[in-house]
Protein backbone atom coordinates (compact mmCIF):
# COMPACT_ATOMS: atom_id res chain seq x y z
CA UNK A 1 0.00 0.00 0.00
CA UNK A 2 2.20 2.48 0.54
CA UNK A 3 4.21 2.11 -2.42
CA UNK A 4 0.63 2.97 -3.75
CA UNK A 5 0.56 6.13 -2.12
CA UNK A 6 4.22 7.27 -2.47
CA UNK A 7 3.64 6.90 -6.19
CA UNK A 8 0.12 7.39 -6.62
CA UNK A 9 0.42 11.05 -9.00
CA UNK A 10 2.89 8.43 -11.42
CA UNK A 11 0.48 5.63 -11.44
CA UNK A 12 -2.38 8.14 -12.25
CA UNK A 13 -0.16 9.26 -15.13
CA UNK A 14 0.52 5.86 -16.70
CA UNK A 15 -2.68 5.02 -16.40
CA UNK A 16 -4.16 7.89 -18.19
CA UNK A 17 -1.11 7.13 -20.73
CA UNK A 18 -1.86 3.57 -20.71
CA UNK A 19 -5.87 4.67 -21.62
CA UNK A 20 -4.66 6.69 -24.40
CA UNK A 21 -2.48 3.97 -26.24
CA UNK A 22 -5.26 1.18 -25.16
CA UNK A 23 -8.66 3.37 -26.42
CA UNK A 24 -7.21 5.77 -28.99
CA UNK A 25 -6.65 2.66 -30.99
CA UNK A 26 -10.18 1.16 -30.36
CA UNK A 27 -12.13 4.75 -31.38
CA UNK A 28 -9.89 4.31 -34.76
CA UNK A 29 -10.24 0.72 -35.21
CA UNK A 30 -13.99 0.76 -35.24
CA UNK A 31 -14.22 4.12 -37.50
CA UNK A 32 -11.77 1.36 -39.94
CA UNK A 33 -13.84 -1.51 -39.20
CA UNK A 34 -17.58 -0.13 -39.98
CA UNK A 35 -16.89 0.20 -43.66
CA UNK A 36 -14.69 -2.75 -44.14
CA UNK A 37 -17.39 -4.48 -42.33
CA UNK A 38 -20.01 -3.13 -44.17
CA UNK A 39 -17.67 -4.28 -47.26
CA UNK A 40 -17.61 -7.93 -46.37
CA UNK A 41 -21.31 -8.05 -44.89
CA UNK A 42 -22.13 -6.66 -48.74
CA UNK A 43 -20.01 -8.91 -51.11
CA UNK A 44 -19.95 -12.46 -50.63
CA UNK A 45 -16.96 -12.72 -53.02
CA UNK A 46 -14.72 -10.12 -50.82
CA UNK A 47 -16.09 -11.75 -47.74
CA UNK A 48 -13.44 -14.56 -47.22
CA UNK A 49 -10.52 -11.89 -47.95
CA UNK A 50 -11.94 -9.03 -45.57
CA UNK A 51 -12.59 -11.61 -43.06
CA UNK A 52 -9.15 -13.70 -43.26
CA UNK A 53 -7.11 -11.68 -44.11
CA UNK A 54 -8.00 -9.15 -41.04
CA UNK A 55 -7.89 -12.14 -38.84
CA UNK A 56 -4.49 -13.28 -39.97
CA UNK A 57 -2.87 -9.96 -38.80
CA UNK A 58 -4.09 -10.75 -35.08
CA UNK A 59 -2.24 -13.98 -35.61
CA UNK A 60 1.59 -11.62 -35.00
CA UNK A 61 2.75 -11.46 -31.75
CA UNK A 62 2.76 -8.35 -30.66
CA UNK A 63 6.11 -7.78 -29.35
CA UNK A 64 7.41 -8.70 -33.20
CA UNK A 65 4.82 -6.20 -34.33
CA UNK A 66 5.84 -3.30 -32.04
CA UNK A 67 9.51 -4.12 -33.32
CA UNK A 68 8.19 -4.23 -36.71
CA UNK A 69 6.46 -0.78 -37.13
CA UNK A 70 9.96 1.39 -37.23
CA UNK A 71 10.60 -0.38 -40.60
CA UNK A 72 7.14 -0.23 -41.88
CA UNK A 73 6.24 3.02 -41.41
CA UNK A 74 9.69 4.82 -40.78
CA UNK A 75 9.20 5.63 -37.08
CA UNK A 76 11.90 5.43 -34.29
CA UNK A 77 11.55 2.34 -31.71
CA UNK A 78 10.64 4.24 -29.16
CA UNK A 79 7.64 6.38 -30.67
CA UNK A 80 4.19 5.96 -29.21
CA UNK A 81 2.56 6.05 -32.82
CA UNK A 82 4.58 2.32 -33.18
CA UNK A 83 1.95 1.29 -30.59
CA UNK A 84 -1.14 3.27 -31.53
CA UNK A 85 -0.97 1.84 -34.92
CA UNK A 86 -0.15 -1.66 -34.01
CA UNK A 87 -3.00 -1.86 -31.45
CA UNK A 88 -5.52 -0.36 -33.80
CA UNK A 89 -4.38 -3.06 -36.54
CA UNK A 90 -4.97 -5.27 -33.91
CA UNK A 91 -8.70 -3.49 -33.19
CA UNK A 92 -9.53 -3.85 -36.84
CA UNK A 93 -8.47 -7.66 -36.58
CA UNK A 94 -10.94 -8.69 -34.27
CA UNK A 95 -13.71 -6.33 -35.65
CA UNK A 96 -14.22 -6.74 -39.17
CA UNK A 97 -15.84 -10.11 -38.59
CA UNK A 98 -18.00 -8.45 -35.30
CA UNK A 99 -19.24 -5.50 -37.50
CA UNK A 100 -19.76 -7.88 -40.51
CA UNK A 101 -21.81 -10.19 -38.25
CA UNK A 102 -23.51 -7.37 -36.38
CA UNK A 103 -24.69 -6.07 -39.86
CA UNK A 104 -25.60 -9.60 -41.05
CA UNK A 105 -27.98 -9.79 -37.75
CA UNK A 106 -30.01 -6.98 -38.70
CA UNK A 107 -33.66 -8.23 -40.03
CA UNK A 108 -34.61 -8.63 -43.03
CA UNK A 109 -37.80 -7.08 -42.86
CA UNK A 110 -36.80 -4.04 -40.70
CA UNK A 111 -34.31 -3.11 -44.00
CA UNK A 112 -37.36 -3.50 -45.82
CA UNK A 113 -39.30 -1.77 -43.74
CA UNK A 114 -37.23 1.48 -43.94
CA UNK A 115 -36.74 1.10 -47.11
CA UNK A 116 -40.55 1.61 -47.50
CA UNK A 117 -40.89 4.32 -45.48
CA UNK A 118 -38.41 6.28 -47.63
CA UNK A 119 -34.56 5.59 -46.05
CA UNK A 120 -32.32 6.48 -48.78
CA UNK A 121 -29.70 3.42 -48.27
CA UNK A 122 -26.73 6.00 -46.55
CA UNK A 123 -29.65 7.26 -43.84
CA UNK A 124 -31.01 4.07 -43.48
CA UNK A 125 -27.30 2.71 -42.70
CA UNK A 126 -26.91 5.23 -40.52
CA UNK A 127 -30.34 5.46 -38.81
CA UNK A 128 -31.62 1.71 -38.83
CA UNK A 129 -28.81 -0.88 -39.17
CA UNK A 130 -25.83 0.39 -37.14
CA UNK A 131 -28.13 1.07 -34.15
CA UNK A 132 -29.70 -2.53 -34.68
CA UNK A 133 -25.86 -3.63 -34.63
CA UNK A 134 -25.25 -2.00 -31.26
CA UNK A 135 -25.45 -4.93 -29.27
CA UNK A 136 -22.72 -7.80 -31.28
CA UNK A 137 -20.72 -4.60 -32.09
CA UNK A 138 -20.40 -3.72 -28.30
CA UNK A 139 -19.50 -7.72 -27.52
CA UNK A 140 -16.78 -7.38 -30.16
CA UNK A 141 -15.77 -4.02 -28.97
CA UNK A 142 -15.54 -5.15 -24.98
CA UNK A 143 -13.14 -8.39 -25.85
CA UNK A 144 -10.98 -5.82 -28.20
CA UNK A 145 -10.84 -3.47 -25.12
CA UNK A 146 -9.47 -5.98 -22.91
CA UNK A 147 -7.37 -7.51 -24.87
CA UNK A 148 -5.42 -3.82 -25.97
CA UNK A 149 -5.37 -3.22 -22.22
CA UNK A 150 -3.23 -6.29 -21.60
CA UNK A 151 -1.33 -5.95 -24.84
CA UNK A 152 -0.50 -1.87 -24.64
CA UNK A 153 1.61 -3.72 -21.02
CA UNK A 154 4.08 -5.68 -23.48
CA UNK A 155 5.46 -2.33 -24.93
CA UNK A 156 7.11 -1.55 -21.51
CA UNK A 157 9.78 -4.13 -23.02
CA UNK A 158 10.42 -1.95 -25.72
CA UNK A 159 10.60 1.21 -22.90
CA UNK A 160 7.05 2.39 -24.23
CA UNK A 161 5.78 4.49 -21.36
CA UNK A 162 2.63 2.97 -19.29
CA UNK A 163 1.35 0.51 -16.60
CA UNK A 164 3.81 -1.64 -18.13
CA UNK A 165 6.63 0.01 -16.84
CA UNK A 166 5.67 -1.76 -13.52
CA UNK A 167 5.58 -4.96 -14.56
CA UNK A 168 9.27 -4.52 -16.31
CA UNK A 169 10.87 -2.53 -12.89
CA UNK A 170 9.09 -4.34 -10.70
CA UNK A 171 11.03 -7.40 -12.14
CA UNK A 172 14.14 -6.05 -12.83
CA UNK A 173 14.57 -4.67 -9.28
CA UNK A 174 12.56 -8.38 -7.71
CA UNK A 175 10.27 -6.46 -5.85
CA UNK A 176 6.96 -8.44 -6.50
CA UNK A 177 4.61 -5.62 -4.64
CA UNK A 178 5.27 -3.47 -7.77
CA UNK A 179 4.35 -5.93 -10.37
CA UNK A 180 1.19 -6.75 -8.17
CA UNK A 181 0.41 -3.18 -8.29
CA UNK A 182 1.23 -3.05 -12.26
CA UNK A 183 -1.20 -6.25 -12.70
CA UNK A 184 -4.14 -4.80 -10.11
CA UNK A 185 -4.32 -1.48 -12.26
CA UNK A 186 -4.27 -3.28 -15.58
CA UNK A 187 -7.00 -4.93 -14.41
CA UNK A 188 -8.73 -2.20 -13.25
CA UNK A 189 -7.86 -0.41 -16.37
CA UNK A 190 -9.27 -3.13 -18.41
CA UNK A 191 -12.75 -2.90 -16.11
CA UNK A 192 -13.34 0.49 -16.79
CA UNK A 193 -13.32 0.27 -20.42
CA UNK A 194 -15.67 -2.76 -19.89
CA UNK A 195 -17.87 -1.00 -18.20
CA UNK A 196 -17.66 2.36 -20.44
CA UNK A 197 -18.85 0.13 -23.07
CA UNK A 198 -21.62 -1.57 -21.64
CA UNK A 199 -22.84 1.24 -20.28
CA UNK A 200 -23.10 2.95 -23.59
CA UNK A 201 -24.36 0.13 -24.98
CA UNK A 202 -27.48 0.44 -22.62
CA UNK A 203 -27.57 4.10 -23.15
CA UNK A 204 -27.31 3.36 -27.43
CA UNK A 205 -30.31 0.80 -27.06
CA UNK A 206 -33.33 2.12 -25.51
CA UNK A 207 -35.68 -0.28 -26.81
CA UNK A 208 -33.74 -3.54 -25.42
CA UNK A 209 -34.67 -2.34 -22.13
CA UNK A 210 -37.93 -1.77 -22.91
CA UNK A 211 -38.09 -5.28 -23.89
CA UNK A 212 -36.60 -6.55 -20.69
CA UNK A 213 -39.46 -4.50 -18.11
CA UNK B 1 18.06 -0.42 -42.49
CA UNK B 2 15.73 -3.07 -44.78
CA UNK B 3 18.95 -4.62 -46.41
CA UNK B 4 20.34 -4.64 -43.10
CA UNK B 5 17.46 -6.62 -41.44
CA UNK B 6 17.64 -9.05 -44.87
CA UNK B 7 21.43 -9.75 -44.54
CA UNK B 8 21.45 -10.81 -40.93
CA UNK B 9 18.24 -13.21 -42.07
CA UNK B 10 20.49 -14.40 -45.24
CA UNK B 11 23.52 -14.89 -43.82
CA UNK B 12 24.61 -18.71 -42.99
CA UNK B 13 26.21 -17.22 -39.51
CA UNK B 14 22.90 -16.51 -38.08
CA UNK B 15 21.84 -19.60 -38.90
CA UNK B 16 24.06 -21.98 -37.29
CA UNK B 17 24.83 -22.86 -33.84
CA UNK B 18 22.97 -22.82 -30.60
CA UNK B 19 22.25 -19.37 -30.40
CA UNK B 20 21.42 -19.53 -34.48
CA UNK B 21 17.67 -18.60 -35.99
CA UNK B 22 17.77 -22.72 -36.65
CA UNK B 23 17.70 -23.72 -32.76
CA UNK B 24 15.98 -21.04 -31.47
CA UNK B 25 13.30 -21.35 -33.79
CA UNK B 26 13.07 -25.62 -32.94
CA UNK B 27 13.41 -24.44 -29.18
CA UNK B 28 10.01 -22.49 -29.69
CA UNK B 29 8.24 -24.74 -31.47
CA UNK B 30 9.35 -27.69 -28.72
CA UNK B 31 7.97 -25.30 -26.07
CA UNK B 32 4.87 -24.27 -28.11
CA UNK B 33 3.89 -27.72 -28.75
CA UNK B 34 4.67 -29.02 -24.80
CA UNK B 35 2.38 -26.13 -23.68
CA UNK B 36 -0.25 -26.76 -25.53
CA UNK B 37 -0.47 -30.48 -25.35
CA UNK B 38 -0.63 -29.74 -21.11
CA UNK B 39 -2.98 -27.46 -21.62
CA UNK B 40 -5.31 -28.92 -24.02
CA UNK B 41 -5.25 -32.27 -21.80
CA UNK B 42 -5.93 -30.51 -18.46
CA UNK B 43 -9.22 -27.62 -20.57
CA UNK B 44 -10.74 -29.91 -23.09
CA UNK B 45 -11.85 -33.05 -20.84
CA UNK B 46 -12.83 -30.41 -18.44
CA UNK B 47 -14.92 -28.10 -21.16
CA UNK B 48 -16.18 -31.40 -22.90
CA UNK B 49 -17.50 -32.15 -19.49
CA UNK B 50 -19.14 -29.00 -18.67
CA UNK B 51 -20.46 -28.53 -22.17
CA UNK B 52 -22.29 -32.15 -21.58
CA UNK B 53 -23.66 -31.87 -18.25
CA UNK B 54 -24.31 -28.38 -17.72
CA UNK B 55 -22.59 -27.85 -14.74
CA UNK B 56 -19.85 -25.68 -13.11
CA UNK B 57 -20.36 -23.01 -16.15
CA UNK B 58 -19.02 -20.74 -14.01
CA UNK B 59 -15.65 -22.38 -14.64
CA UNK B 60 -15.59 -20.47 -18.43
CA UNK B 61 -16.72 -17.38 -17.01
CA UNK B 62 -13.80 -17.34 -14.28
CA UNK B 63 -11.43 -18.29 -16.99
CA UNK B 64 -12.50 -16.04 -19.27
CA UNK B 65 -12.27 -13.22 -16.87
CA UNK B 66 -8.08 -14.01 -16.19
CA UNK B 67 -7.86 -12.20 -19.80
CA UNK B 68 -8.15 -9.33 -18.28
CA UNK B 69 -4.73 -10.11 -16.38
CA UNK B 70 -1.71 -8.75 -18.24
CA UNK B 71 0.16 -11.82 -19.72
CA UNK B 72 3.45 -10.13 -19.07
CA UNK B 73 2.66 -9.39 -15.52
CA UNK B 74 1.88 -12.93 -14.88
CA UNK B 75 4.91 -13.90 -16.53
CA UNK B 76 6.96 -11.71 -14.56
CA UNK B 77 4.99 -12.27 -11.28
CA UNK B 78 5.11 -15.91 -11.64
CA UNK B 79 8.93 -16.56 -12.45
CA UNK B 80 9.60 -13.83 -9.26
CA UNK B 81 7.85 -16.27 -6.98
CA UNK B 82 8.86 -19.48 -8.82
CA UNK B 83 12.19 -18.78 -10.40
CA UNK B 84 14.52 -18.73 -7.21
CA UNK B 85 12.51 -22.00 -5.78
CA UNK B 86 13.99 -24.34 -8.39
CA UNK B 87 17.57 -25.07 -9.97
CA UNK B 88 19.38 -25.00 -12.82
CA UNK B 89 17.97 -24.65 -16.45
CA UNK B 90 14.29 -25.17 -15.02
CA UNK B 91 14.65 -22.16 -13.09
CA UNK B 92 13.92 -20.56 -16.62
CA UNK B 93 11.92 -22.77 -17.75
CA UNK B 94 9.02 -24.22 -15.85
CA UNK B 95 8.24 -20.97 -14.80
CA UNK B 96 7.22 -19.84 -18.23
CA UNK B 97 5.94 -23.09 -19.31
CA UNK B 98 3.63 -22.79 -16.10
CA UNK B 99 2.22 -19.21 -17.37
CA UNK B 100 2.32 -20.47 -21.00
CA UNK B 101 -0.29 -23.28 -19.70
CA UNK B 102 -2.55 -21.07 -17.48
CA UNK B 103 -2.91 -19.04 -20.88
CA UNK B 104 -3.48 -21.49 -22.81
CA UNK B 105 -6.40 -22.53 -20.71
CA UNK B 106 -9.30 -20.19 -21.40
CA UNK B 107 -9.58 -20.08 -25.23
CA UNK B 108 -9.29 -24.09 -24.84
CA UNK B 109 -11.87 -24.31 -22.58
CA UNK B 110 -14.02 -21.81 -23.96
CA UNK B 111 -13.82 -23.89 -27.67
CA UNK B 112 -14.86 -27.41 -25.75
CA UNK B 113 -17.57 -25.77 -23.18
CA UNK B 114 -19.28 -23.95 -26.04
CA UNK B 115 -18.72 -26.40 -28.86
CA UNK B 116 -20.37 -29.08 -26.78
CA UNK B 117 -22.85 -26.90 -25.78
CA UNK B 118 -23.93 -25.39 -29.20
CA UNK B 119 -25.19 -29.34 -30.16
CA UNK B 120 -28.43 -29.71 -31.77
CA UNK B 121 -30.88 -30.53 -28.86
CA UNK B 122 -32.53 -32.70 -31.99
CA UNK B 123 -29.13 -34.84 -32.80
CA UNK B 124 -28.80 -35.48 -28.93
CA UNK B 125 -32.43 -36.44 -28.38
CA UNK B 126 -32.15 -38.48 -31.58
CA UNK B 127 -28.55 -40.28 -30.20
CA UNK B 128 -30.21 -41.19 -26.66
CA UNK B 129 -32.96 -42.35 -28.84
CA UNK B 130 -30.89 -44.90 -30.83
CA UNK B 131 -29.77 -46.11 -27.22
CA UNK B 132 -26.80 -44.59 -27.31
CA UNK B 133 -25.15 -44.31 -22.94
CA UNK B 134 -24.06 -40.68 -22.27
CA UNK B 135 -20.12 -41.94 -23.45
CA UNK B 136 -21.31 -42.36 -26.72
CA UNK B 137 -23.49 -39.69 -26.83
CA UNK B 138 -20.53 -37.21 -26.18
CA UNK B 139 -18.01 -38.92 -28.16
CA UNK B 140 -19.86 -39.74 -31.23
CA UNK B 141 -22.28 -37.29 -31.71
CA UNK B 142 -21.18 -34.12 -29.42
CA UNK B 143 -17.34 -34.09 -29.94
CA UNK B 144 -17.47 -34.45 -33.88
CA UNK B 145 -20.34 -31.60 -33.89
CA UNK B 146 -18.17 -29.44 -31.17
CA UNK B 147 -14.75 -30.24 -33.13
CA UNK B 148 -15.21 -26.85 -35.39
CA UNK B 149 -15.72 -24.92 -32.19
CA UNK B 150 -13.11 -26.83 -30.13
CA UNK B 151 -9.88 -26.11 -33.54
CA UNK B 152 -10.84 -22.99 -32.83
CA UNK B 153 -9.95 -22.44 -29.53
CA UNK B 154 -6.81 -24.70 -30.27
CA UNK B 155 -6.05 -22.10 -32.66
CA UNK B 156 -6.38 -19.10 -30.74
CA UNK B 157 -3.91 -20.94 -28.08
CA UNK B 158 -1.34 -21.73 -29.97
CA UNK B 159 -1.47 -18.87 -31.10
CA UNK B 160 -1.47 -16.98 -27.98
CA UNK B 161 1.25 -19.35 -26.55
CA UNK B 162 3.44 -18.51 -29.59
CA UNK B 163 3.31 -14.46 -28.54
CA UNK B 164 3.59 -15.57 -25.36
CA UNK B 165 6.81 -17.31 -25.41
CA UNK B 166 8.09 -14.61 -27.32
CA UNK B 167 7.73 -12.49 -24.23
CA UNK B 168 8.76 -14.99 -22.20
CA UNK B 169 12.77 -14.52 -23.28
CA UNK B 170 12.64 -11.41 -21.05
CA UNK B 171 12.73 -13.86 -18.28
CA UNK B 172 15.53 -16.04 -19.82
CA UNK B 173 13.38 -18.41 -21.45
CA UNK B 174 15.37 -19.54 -24.95
CA UNK B 175 13.36 -19.11 -28.22
CA UNK B 176 13.18 -17.21 -31.05
CA UNK B 177 12.29 -14.07 -28.85
CA UNK B 178 15.54 -14.08 -27.52
CA UNK B 179 16.34 -12.48 -30.80
CA UNK B 180 14.21 -9.27 -29.93
CA UNK B 181 15.28 -9.09 -26.29
CA UNK B 182 18.82 -9.86 -26.78
CA UNK B 183 18.66 -7.31 -29.57
CA UNK B 184 17.07 -4.49 -27.70
CA UNK B 185 19.00 -4.82 -25.11
CA UNK B 186 22.48 -4.18 -27.32
CA UNK B 187 20.72 -1.85 -29.51
CA UNK B 188 21.19 -3.93 -32.77
CA UNK B 189 17.71 -3.31 -34.48
CA UNK B 190 18.98 -5.52 -37.77
CA UNK B 191 18.79 -8.99 -35.24
CA UNK B 192 15.43 -7.76 -33.64
CA UNK B 193 14.08 -6.36 -36.54
CA UNK B 194 15.18 -10.36 -37.94
CA UNK B 195 13.76 -11.89 -35.21
CA UNK B 196 10.34 -10.61 -35.67
CA UNK B 197 9.78 -11.38 -39.02
CA UNK B 198 10.91 -14.84 -38.36
CA UNK B 199 8.32 -14.80 -35.38
CA UNK B 200 5.27 -13.22 -37.61
CA UNK B 201 6.00 -16.02 -40.16
CA UNK B 202 6.26 -18.83 -37.50
CA UNK B 203 2.56 -17.96 -36.22
CA UNK B 204 1.27 -17.37 -39.62
CA UNK B 205 2.66 -20.60 -40.58
CA UNK B 206 1.28 -22.50 -37.76
CA UNK B 207 -2.24 -20.87 -37.90
CA UNK B 208 -2.31 -21.93 -41.90
CA UNK B 209 -1.42 -25.48 -40.45
CA UNK B 210 -3.69 -25.90 -37.77
CA UNK B 211 -6.47 -24.09 -40.25
CA UNK B 212 -5.88 -26.92 -42.74
CA UNK B 213 -5.77 -29.16 -40.49
CA UNK B 214 -9.15 -28.12 -39.40
CA UNK B 215 -10.73 -28.43 -42.54
CA UNK B 216 -9.38 -31.60 -43.12
CA UNK B 217 -10.74 -32.85 -39.63
CA UNK B 218 -14.17 -31.48 -39.26
CA UNK B 219 -17.24 -33.75 -40.79
CA UNK B 220 -18.40 -32.53 -44.19
CA UNK B 221 -21.76 -31.97 -42.92
CA UNK B 222 -20.62 -29.99 -40.50
CA UNK B 223 -18.42 -27.52 -42.85
CA UNK B 224 -20.53 -27.25 -45.54
CA UNK B 225 -18.82 -28.92 -47.59
CA UNK B 226 -21.42 -31.10 -48.73
CA UNK B 227 -22.50 -30.22 -52.57
CA UNK B 228 -25.25 -28.95 -51.89
CA UNK B 229 -24.03 -26.34 -49.53
CA UNK B 230 -20.97 -25.63 -51.62
CA UNK B 231 -20.65 -22.61 -53.09
CA UNK B 232 -23.69 -21.06 -50.86
CA UNK B 233 -21.34 -20.88 -47.48
CA UNK B 234 -17.57 -20.94 -46.88
CA UNK B 235 -15.94 -22.75 -44.17
CA UNK B 236 -15.44 -19.18 -42.50
CA UNK B 237 -18.63 -18.45 -42.62
CA UNK B 238 -19.58 -20.90 -40.01
CA UNK B 239 -17.69 -21.93 -36.78
CA UNK B 240 -17.33 -18.86 -34.62
CA UNK B 241 -20.00 -16.68 -34.68
CA UNK B 242 -22.66 -18.70 -33.48
CA UNK B 243 -20.72 -18.99 -30.14
CA UNK B 244 -20.52 -15.24 -29.99
CA UNK B 245 -23.93 -14.08 -31.14
CA UNK B 246 -25.68 -16.65 -28.52
CA UNK B 247 -23.26 -15.11 -25.67
CA UNK B 248 -21.78 -12.21 -26.31
CA UNK B 249 -18.86 -11.77 -23.72
CA UNK B 250 -18.92 -15.09 -22.19
CA UNK B 251 -17.93 -17.33 -25.00
CA UNK B 252 -15.15 -15.74 -27.25
CA UNK B 253 -12.17 -18.00 -28.47
CA UNK B 254 -10.36 -15.26 -29.55
CA UNK B 255 -6.75 -14.79 -26.92
CA UNK B 256 -3.73 -13.10 -27.29
CA UNK B 257 -0.63 -12.25 -25.79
Amino acid sequence: MSFVSANWGDIVHRALLHAWLAGLPLFLGLLISLPVGWLAQRSRVLRPFLVVGSGLLYTIPSLALFILMPLIIGTKILDPLNVIIAMTIYTIALLVRSVSDALAAVPADVRQAATAMGYTPARRFLAVDLPLAVPVLAAGLRVAAVSNVSIVSVASLVGISQLGFYLTDGYERTYGTEIGVGIVACVVLALIFDLTIVLLARVLTPWQRVNAA
Amino acid sequence: MITQVWQWLTSASSWEGSAGIGHRLLQHLEYSAITVLIASALAIPLGLWIGHTGRGRWMVTAANSLRAVPSLGLLFAVALWLGPKLHGNSAYVVPSIVVLVVLAIPPLLAGAYAGVAGVDPAARDAAHGMGMTEGQVLLQVEVPCALPLMLSGVRSATLQVIATATIASAVSLGGLGRFLIDGLALGEYNVMAGGAIVVALLALGVDTVLAALQAAVVSPGLSGGTSRFRGRRTRTDRGQPTASENEPGVVGVVAKG
